[in-house]
């Protein structure tokens, strides 16, 4: 917790983790994310990527940005801000939503809980207090930021649910995908949502601040003999590209955030468009969107399988291998360990984004101060690269 | 749906001369209309009222001077029954303590060469910004071929002023009116008046950067009426609405008063009708609202149909009045000290220096009223009889500053500011307050109350350099259409804004025909 320091006295706050993953941490490697110090590698990224496929890890996401939204009108409130219809979504259920201005170009992507008849929480990755309160004018609705009051962990991997039932979290199997559970854990209550950002088997944990320490140590516990291990940003960022998923100031820029004309994606660019449901009513974006749907985007964000080993951090993507037309460039990179795929996400102009479309990558390789490059093939394929069966089983299996 | 549907294809929301001029224009190219006011009468703020037992005066505006005179010829307004009681009627700048000062081509003294070159000046950088008032203003950022063209004529316009004008246009255009007057005239007196004119329904003092413009507005809009100056309608403004009533429904127009809106009708994204106070329903292929744009987006409308960022800018739209109204019923004609009757008839201003004005203005920023207010004073009952009965007057002024929410509450100042009204008329005119037989202070609160405008301001928003053109109420409803197909504004929320104009009325009707 932060307690009343202001921000210039400390400019980072730490999150009620910090004494915990201070004393794991063995390269020091420490960065900051929305205000917050966090941990980008804790041993090594390699070691704890293979723990998210193979094992268990925990992850502090306390940073994530989350409000509180209640009141009679919070659900035409949240469905005129968001382009999915949450009139489906029921109590102890959570849904993933983008959000957009009023040129239809997106503002962020997060996920809606909904925790009662009329009460949710959003959680996103940039804080936009003014946009949800003067989107609030005319609704019956209260809205408060509520990051510092909820300590959040990711426990994410195959083993995640045997470490949350050794823990004593009787009943958790039975969570599906997207669902909300209430439990404890030894004095202190737990919210458990099955979702992640790995796209493999895995729980969000919310709690009070206050038994953030003592949850952490009983977690590390329960999971000793399942492989359990505390991850930073790195390793996520692995896993996530593998899941497809995207990440903002990476793949997208919130269009509150762009400044040159152009650089604003909306969610049809994004290949979000399975988000929107043109048919609920207004929402916001959505003239402008049902704009764009009839003329077809002029670019989309699509997957690629990249010809060797090499990710292709930043490459400029060709029409051709004799790179002169210009058709996309990438914005998320990796080697793939468990797929084994040279993976990216781009964003590739029309008309290459079909699967099966090729187009070059210009990859730049630093070897020992020399730099060399390749063009590579690249193949637009499905997202998500890898989606393996566990993530949806319910109830999973022990492992 | 309690009862059955009627079919129109246009409904148009309030009968104020905007309103009415919308609904004329359609109904005479055919279309079927429905007008629903509110009150029991038509006119809107442009009403003549009966405020005491057989005086009647105008409510808000009480003289017509930025109606353009083609229109009242195109819509036949005197075979309708306008008549005017006066026309170009005199302006002269009153002070407590010395001789008045008669506003015009015929001043003399040291200041009268500077201001003959003042005038011409104006008249030349007024006559280039005409086209900017007329018409719809064009949209930025697009192809169409109009909305080049329409930037191409203005930009013509003001080339055609000449090296030395569009140096001087660019100059002043920016500046504040207390500068430019004190550049160029000595007189206190002279300075004052003609500053007035700048800040008279804005939120401005004559200090405030932008007033030059709200100047070169006003005397646009005067250039563009075309008209014989300042006007009187034999009734009162009221009458002028009484005639662009009966011209709409002979037209075939349905005016419905006393028929309140409660909110706009939307099907699959787009307006199709209204639903009374009462809850009737009524259907209509086209809704446009002369309410202001706060009342029609956020009241009538509701946020739910539009846009976050759109809303934001209608909230943040500066609209809150700082122009009061001030009635007075009179037994005796009113005798300002030194004024020749032939200027009893005109407009009397009381601004006797700039000073004087930007101290009035600095109350307001606090919540205050003036201690010391500025006026625009006019006795039409010497035009026009008829509005008292016999041997008695009616005295009705504009008067600033008066802020919408009073930094206590209007509740207990309201007496206090109108005996401060009475006292300063009282020096001006020995005699005044023994003669009054009944006195009416409209706070801009009381003008949102009675004339259902969102936060009393006579021009549904201030007009500044932000507000106006093609900002004018904000972007995405600058050209009558609003975000809603379907919907359109044409009140004096639009360009080019307010004064009993109508040009915000015929043009959104002429974007309601072009649109079918």
């Amino acid at each position: 917790m932060s307690g009343t320091a202001p921000h210039f006295v400390e400019p980072l706050l730490k999150t009620p983790f910090h004494e915990r993953a201070r004393a794991c941490s063995q390269v020091d490697s420490f960065i900051a994310w929305s205000g917050y110090t966090t941990v980008d590698v804790f041993t090594t990224m390699e070691q704890e990527y293979f723990a998210i496929r193979n094992a268990a890890t925990l992850y502090d996401l306390t940073p994530m940005v989350k409000y509180r939204i209640a009141g009679a009108d919070a659900l035409p409130y949240l469905n005129r801000l968001v382009t999915r219809d949450l009139k489906k979504l029921k109590t102890d259920r959570v849904s993933y939503c983008v959000w957009c201005n009023d040129s239809g170009h997106v503002l962020d992507d997060g996920t809606v809980f909904r925790l009662g008849e009329s009460e949710y929480r959003l959680c996103t990755a940039e804080r936009q207090i003014d946009w949800l309160l003067d989107s609030a004018v005319g609704f019956d609705v209260e809205i408060g930021e509520i990051t510092e009051e909820i300590a959040a962990l990711a426990l994410q991997g195959p083993t995640s649910c045997a470490v949350l039932k050794s823990a004593g979290l009787t009943g958790v199997e039975r969570l599906k995908p997207f669902e909300i559970g209430h439990f404890s854990l030894g004095a202190a209550r737990l919210m458990v949502s099955r979702t992640g950002f790995t796209g493999d088997l895995g729980y969000e944990l919310w709690m009070e601040p206050q038994a953030a320490l003592q949850i952490w140590d009983a977690l590390l516990e329960a999971g000793r003999t399942r492989g359990i291990r505390p991850i930073g940003s790195q390793a996520l960022n692995m896993a996530r590209i593998e899941a497809g998923f995207l990440s903002p100031h990476v793949d997208f820029v919130s269009a509150e955030q762009t400044i040159r004309t152009g650089r604003d994606r909306s969610p049809l660019e994004l290949g979000l468009g399975w988000l929107i449901d043109f048919e609920k009513g207004h929402f916001n974006g959505r003239r402008a969107l049902l704009a764009e749907r009839a003329r077809g985007p002029r670019r989309l964000l699509v997957g690629l399988d990249i010809a060797g080993n090499k990710p292709a951090h930043n490459a400029l993507l060709y029409s051709t291998a004799g790179g002169r037309r210009e058709v996309g460039s990438v914005t998320s990179a990796t080697w793939s360990p468990t797929c084994k795929r040279n993976i990216a996400l781009a964003m590739v102009d029309a008309p290459y984004f079909e699967v099966g479309s090729t187009v070059w990558a210009d990859i730049y390789l630093n070897r020992e101060l020399v730099w060399e490059r390749r063009m590579s093939r690249a193949t637009v394929v499905e997202r998500p690269f890898f989606a393996p069966d566990r993530r949806r089983a319910t109830p999973p299996a022990d492992f | 749906m309690r009862n059955p549907i009627v079919r129109h294809d246009c409904i148009v929301i309030g009968a104020g001369h905007n309103g009415l001029i919308c609904a004329a224009t359609l109904a005479r190219r055919g279309r079927s209309v429905l007008v629903l006011e509110a009150q029991p009468q038509v006119g809107g703020a442009a009403l003549t009222r009966e405020f005491a037992g057989g005086f009647h005066v105008s409510g808000c505006a009480h003289l017509i001077h930025l109606m353009r005179a083609d229109l009242v010829r195109e819509l036949d307004l005197g075979r309708h029954g306008l008549k005017w009681a006066a026309q170009s009627l005199p302006t002269t700048a009153l002070r407590p303590d010395a001789a008045p000062l008669r506003i015009g081509e015929e001043l003399s003294g040291p200041d009268s060469t500077a201001f003959r070159e003042h005038a011409l000046q104006m008249r030349r950088f007024a006559s280039g910004l005409v086209p900017l008032l007329s018409r719809v203003p064009p949209r930025l950022g697009t192809r169409d071929f109009k909305d080049f063209a329409a930037l191409a004529r203005l930009g013509w316009h003001i080339r055609k002023l000449g090296r030395r004008d569009m140096r001087e246009l660019l100059r002043i255009g920016g500046m504040n009116v207390y500068d430019l007057l004190e550049e160029r005239f000595s007189d206190d007196l002279l300075k004052g008046a003609l500053g007035f004119d700048a800040v008279l329904g804005t939120n401005f003092g004559p200090r405030s950067p932008g007033t030059v413009l709200t100047l070169l507005y006003r005397l646009a809009a005067e250039a563009a009426a075309g008209t014989g100056g300042l006007s009187q309608p034999q009734g009162g403004v009221g009458a002028l609405c009484g005639a662009l009533a009966r011209c709409a429904q002979a037209a075939g127009a349905t005016i419905r008063t006393s028929s309140p809106v409660r909110r706009i009708l939307v099907e699959a994204d787009r307006a199709v009708g209204v639903e009374l106070e009462s809850g009737e329903r009524i259907e209509a292929r086209d809704v446009i609202s002369s309410a202001d744009p706060k009342t029609t987006f956020l009241k009538l409308l509701g946020t739910a149909h539009l846009d976050t960022g759109f809303v934001r800018r209608v909230t943040h739209l500066r609209s809150r009045g700082l122009a009061a109204k001030l009635h007075f019923a009179l037994d005796a004609p009113p005798r300002f000290l030194g004024l020749p009757d032939e200027c009893l008839r005109g407009r009397l201003l009381l601004a006797p220096s700039l000073d004087y004005l930007e101290r009035a203005y600095n109350h307001s920023k606090y919540g205050e009223y003036s201690s010391a207010p500025a006026m625009e004073i006019t006795v039409p009952t010497v035009n026009d009889p008829g509005l008292a009965p016999p041997g008695k007057h009616v005295v009705s002024a504009i008067v600033q500053y008066a802020p919408y929410a009073h930094k206590d509450t209007w509740l207990t100042e309201h007496g206090r500011f109108l005996d401060v009204c009475v006292g300063l008329l009282d020096r001006l005119a020995p005699g005044f307050a023994g003669a009054i037989v009944h006195a009416e202070l409209l706070t801009p609160a009381d003008i949102e109350q009675e004339f259902l405008i969102s936060g009393g301001h006579w021009h549904h928003g201030d007009l500044a350099f932000d507000q106006f053109f093609m900002v004018r109420p904000v972007p995405g409803a600058a050209q009558h259409r609003t975000p809603l197909p379907g919907l359109y504004l044409c009140g004096a929320g639009c360009h080019p804004g307010g004064g009993v104009m109508g040009t915000a009325g015929r043009n959104a009707a002429l974007q309601v025909l072009e649109a079918a």
